[in-house]
């Protein structure tokens, strides 16, 4: 759902920065406190997370390095630092320590009912902001110099998604992981956009398409041994990409190929019907005949297209003479003047 | 010169990095004026606009609208980016832009109702561009996207409009249909101020011009300062324009 507001923002790769960035914070948050509890080292993946984003902001802000490089350095910066922390938790000699690496991957099946709610009271919490402030993120999505001029406070509205991206994703990491958490936010939102022109309607095929990946995923990775679920919800997550890319109606490469070969042959057609127009139209009769020799000279031509015109009832065939309708000159004729309309 | 002055902007210096892209502009725009910033590439006219509207922050100066400050008289501003600034690939309707003219009168949260429509409706039938309301912006000419960003600072129905080159790569049927109606708001005594780059045409559309790169050069009446002195003094090379009476 909030994916759908980083693939329209162009920082796509903003979530897998996130999502590596929170995890020096669950590091730091098992080392302070020591517990295991997931509530805590969510906490702790917010914060960092957080100070990962506002940072790779900082720096596009302050300095020339262009955003991709920004999101480059603070990924493998934290993600580097977390590591280390992770490496230096395992040589502790506390019984306590292992598990912390289920964040890298994600485990699903170690969630339990707490976490469910919590899960669900974010998410509500997450979509009443959305309502609330949709037409503030709308606007500052597609025009944020504009947005400003209006008077409204851009920064604001930018920190409030970005803040919400970020707290989306920190909920995924448990299910996911780090390393696949990105996949999990970006992947519906690109395949709704495939489907819709609509913000709307975008926002709401992404969180459906992210449920259903959540729901088929698991239950494909439940039915069999062995099958850890995160992978796996991120694969069902991407056959919908990649159904969207290919069958999408308007978007999909499928259905362009297919438009693309029938307007060659709707073009061969009128050309074909456009030569035929103006022989017919030097006769006072527009029906009078003519040899099918003489359209041999007109490049392009073949048996099959002028048998689809008079399949369409554009032209009648006698013998060897051909001869315009009544509907075929009108097309024609109607097709002439489209034409020179759109070369004004 | 008539009454009131519009637009004041004073000391106006704005810098990326050392180099100085605005220095020290002293503005001042009357009420009623159809006014053209003219100067080369990387003279700082875009800069310019965006500064008095706060969308860049100067290092110094002040822009006051009407003799106040330019955060309290917002709403009597109207601002039309460049086209480019924009990904028209966005998720939207024609309509639906156009509505996001109503949104700074609406304020945070409230909803555009069918108030909002009414008004962004009308705007659409201004410039012509009815008839597609319900299109995909993608699917739009670049013309007729201009049109419908000229509509969306129509729907303010402000005092003041700045306008970011809007005649940039539109064919002519769009440059006619939008001349027409900066003067028709020119006529409801509104000041239209637009950074353009064709020199032949500043005669004819406009009847304020100001000579931009990096200072000001020259700003006044075209009649009395659109002549080859200021124009070698902006663009740097010896400029011949016929000025048509």
């Amino acid at each position: 759902m909030l994916g759908s507001f980083a693939v329209l923002r162009k920082q796509s790769l903003l979530g897998d920065a996130i999502s590596h960035a929170a995890l020096p914070g669950i590091a730091i948050a098992f080392l302070i406190t020591g517990t295991k509890d997931s509530n805590i080292l969510l906490l702790g993946a917010l914060i960092s997370g957080l100070i990962g984003t506002f940072w790779i902001r900082g720096i596009v802000k302050k300095t020339h390095l262009k955003s991709d490089t920004a999101l480059g350095l603070i990924l493998s910066l934290f993600f580097g630092f977390g590591m280390l922390l992770l490496t230096y938790i395992q040589k502790q000699p506390n019984a306590n320590q292992a598990g912390l690496d289920k964040y890298l991957f994600g485990q699903a099946a170690t969630l339990v009912e707490s976490d469910v709610w919590l899960m669900s009271l974010v998410t509500g919490f997450c979509l009443l902001v959305l309502l609330l402030f949709w037409k503030e993120f709308k606007i500052l999505l597609f025009d944020a110099d504009y947005t400003k001029t209006l008077g409204f406070n851009t920064t604001f509205i930018d920190v409030l998604i970005t803040s919400f991206i970020v707290l989306a994703i920190v909920l995924g990491l448990q299910t996911v992981g780090v390393v696949l958490m990105s996949a999990m936010l970006l992947a519906p939102a690109a395949a709704a956009r495939q489907w819709t022109n609509s913000l709307g309607v975008m926002v709401f095929l992404a969180a459906l398409f992210g449920a259903f990946s959540g729901v088929f995923g698991t239950a494909i990775s439940a039915s069999q041994n062995n099958l850890s679920t995160g992978p796996v919800i991120v694969i069902v997550a991407s056959v919908f990409v990649l159904v969207s890319f290919i069958f999408s109606p308007s978007r999909g490469l499928l259905f362009k190929q297919i438009r693309f070969i029938k307007n060659r042959r709707d073009l061969k057609l009128h050309k074909t019907l456009a030569f035929m127009y103006h022989i017919a139209k030097t006769h006072d009769n527009i029906s009078h005949p003519h040899t099918i020799k003489i359209l041999n000279n007109f490049q392009g031509f073949t048996k099959r297209t002028l048998q689809k015109l008079v399949d369409k009832q554009y032209v009648t065939l006698h013998g060897s003479n051909w001869s315009l309708t009544k509907e075929g000159f009108k097309t024609a004729s109607n097709l002439y003047n489209q034409q020179s309309d759109s070369h004004e | 010169m008539k009454g009131n002055i519009a637009v004041q902007v004073d000391d106006l210096t704005v810098a990326y990095n050392y180099k100085p892209v605005l220095w020290d502009i002293d503005l001042e725009i009357p009420e009623g004026v159809l006014m053209a910033i003219v100067g080369p590439n990387g003279a700082g006219k875009s800069t310019l606009i965006k500064s008095i509207l706060g969308i860049l922050n100067p290092i110094a100066g002040s822009v006051s609208i009407y003799g106040k400050p330019y955060e309290k008289q917002r709403e009597l501003v109207a601002y039309v980016p460049q086209k480019g600034s924009v990904d028209w690939d966005f998720p939207t309707t024609a309509l639906d832009v156009v509505m996001m003219g109503t949104y700074g009168s609406l304020g945070w949260i409230k909803r555009p109702g069918q108030k909002e429509k009414k008004l962004a409706l009308e705007a659409l039938e201004k410039v012509g561009m009815l008839p597609f309301k319900n299109r995909q912006i993608s699917q739009l000419s670049g013309g007729q996207q201009q049109r419908i960003f000229l509509a969306r600072a129509l729907v303010q129905d402000a005092s003041i409009y700045f306008m970011d080159e809007p005649f940039q790569g539109v064919d002519a049927t769009t440059e006619i249909a939008i001349i027409n109606i900066l003067k028709e708001l020119r006529k409801a005594n509104k000041t239209v101020i637009v950074v353009h780059h064709d020199l032949q045409t500043v005669p004819e559309y406009f009847d304020w011009v100001t000579f931009l790169n990096v200072k000001k050069i020259a700003t006044g009446p075209v009649k009395d300062i659109f002549n080859d002195d200021n124009l070698t003094k902006t663009y740097g090379i010896n400029y011949k324009v016929s000025i048509q009476e």
